[in-house]
């Protein structure tokens, strides 16, 4: 049996004391404070390395994984249409939140590349900033069409102004400007206790997402297998894509799961409030309950596999 | 002591939202507003605020009844088809009149 990392059991136990309806529930200021640490410290730890090598973000790499968010969503739009047989709304919801990024997964694929010693780019948070907007463009595109009367403005600017984007560019910049020597006074909060971190902000989503589980049986087979099927292609896209802009394996692995991660919260958010029309919990059901447990627990490990089989 | 009439118009709807429905209040020339996290049961299932995304707030407004109406079916028209969403109304009595 492949060991699994210790802070997927926090999840694990997340998942299990909700199941079990257990008296344990953290206050909303703890995920809220747990969350801002883990993408400090992940912008921070990129900032650092970047600092330590130099180099900047190649253009096509840019360009390619800005396309690859736009892409994403086409596929999954056209799945949940023809075979799911969602409505035109709830399919670009669902497209919008799979074509996204989730920052707990990034996390959790740095950890686990951290524990077996697999080097990756430095710039790997820049990627999850690229990713993690273009969906859900693309998937209010598909629910508006053009047309669509939306105060894109604003839209937008909320989108850029989230807090993961604040947060993780924020603490970039900061490493960057500080350097390995500068952040060593802050090493001991945002780098040494990041593991831990992450336990207790997978111990939440282990809550969270069992909180969505009896959604899920109303909404039945297709978001189950959707869920299931979605990042594994997806993940194929991203290591290809990773491998062509000469990625590392480390690299290609972060990159397969980053497009194999669905969103729950940008997305969610954004397509609310824009596609109000859309079921809210289809999405993030199939985002958070089961496409997250998938991707932390059997993806990760599988995507490593594939990266070093792409590297021949 | 004089005290004067006012109406209480509470809201309690979706966290996504209070964005939204405050810039609403802008336009339409709410003075003031009270908004807090809230959790519990209704049409659209169980929501909890201790996960900030499903959460619920609930929004208080004192102001002249004429004000309260106005704001109640701009929200009405505007969100009861996809949010979750009620509102209700009590008369209150205030003891600043210029306040509200």
């Amino acid at each position: 049996m492949p060991t699994l990392d210790p802070v997927i059991w926090f999840f694990v136990l997340g998942l299990v004391a909700g199941v079990a309806r257990a008296d344990l529930r953290l206050p909303s200021a703890i995920y809220d404070f747990v969350s801002t640490l883990l993408l400090l410290a992940i912008g921070l730890k990129g900032g650092v390395e970047l600092a330590r090598d130099g180099g900047g973000l190649p253009l096509p790499e840019l360009g390619g994984i800005l396309l690859l968010g736009f892409l994403l969503p086409l596929p999954a739009y056209a799945a949940a249409r023809g075979i799911g047989r969602l409505g035109r709304a709830d399919a670009a919801s669902l497209a919008a939140h799979y074509g996204s990024v989730s920052v707990g997964t990034y996390a959790v694929v740095i950890g686990h590349l951290a524990t077996r010693g697999i080097e990756f780019e430095a710039r790997a948070p820049v990627w999850v900033v690229l990713l993690e907007v273009p969906a859900i463009v693309a998937g209010i595109l598909l629910a508006r069409g053009l047309s669509g009367k939306l105060a894109w403005g604003r839209l937008l600017r909320e989108l850029f102004l989230g807090r993961s984007i604040v947060l993780l560019l924020g603490g970039l910049a900061i490493g960057w400007v500080a350097g390995p020597d500068g952040t060593a006074s802050i090493q001991p909060l945002f780098f040494d206790l990041f593991k831990g971190i992450l336990a207790l902000f997978l111990l939440e989503m282990g809550l969270i997402a069992a909180a969505q589980l009896p959604t899920l049986r109303r909404h039945g087979v297709f978001i189950v297998a959707f869920g299931l099927l979605a990042p594994l292609v997806f993940a194929v896209a991203g290591a290809l894509l990773g491998r062509a802009l000469g990625l590392s394996p480390g690299g290609v692995t972060v990159l397969a799961t980053l497009a194999a991660s669905a969103s729950y919260i940008a997305a969610p958010a954004a397509i609310r409030t824009a596609v109000p029309e859309a079921n809210p919990a289809l999405s993030l059901t199939a985002s958070l309950a089961v496409t997250f447990p998938f991707n932390i627990i059997v993806g990760i490990p599988l995507y490593e596999r594939l990266a070093a089989a792409l590297a021949g | 002591m004089e005290q004067f009439p006012r109406r209480l118009l509470t809201i309690v709807t979706e966290a996504a939202l209070e964005r939204e429905l405050i810039s609403e209040f802008d336009a339409l020339g709410v003075r003031g507003y009270t908004i807090s996290d809230a959790r519990g049961k209704g049409g659209r299932g169980r929501r909890q605020s201790d996960w900030a995304q499903q959460g619920n707030i609930r929004i208080e407004i004192v102001c002249d009844p004429a004000l309260a109406e106005r704001v109640a079916a701009r929200l009405r028209v505007r969100y009861y088809d996809h949010y979750a969403m009620i509102l209700f109304m009590q008369d209150v009595d205030v003891l600043r009149p210029e306040k509200f």
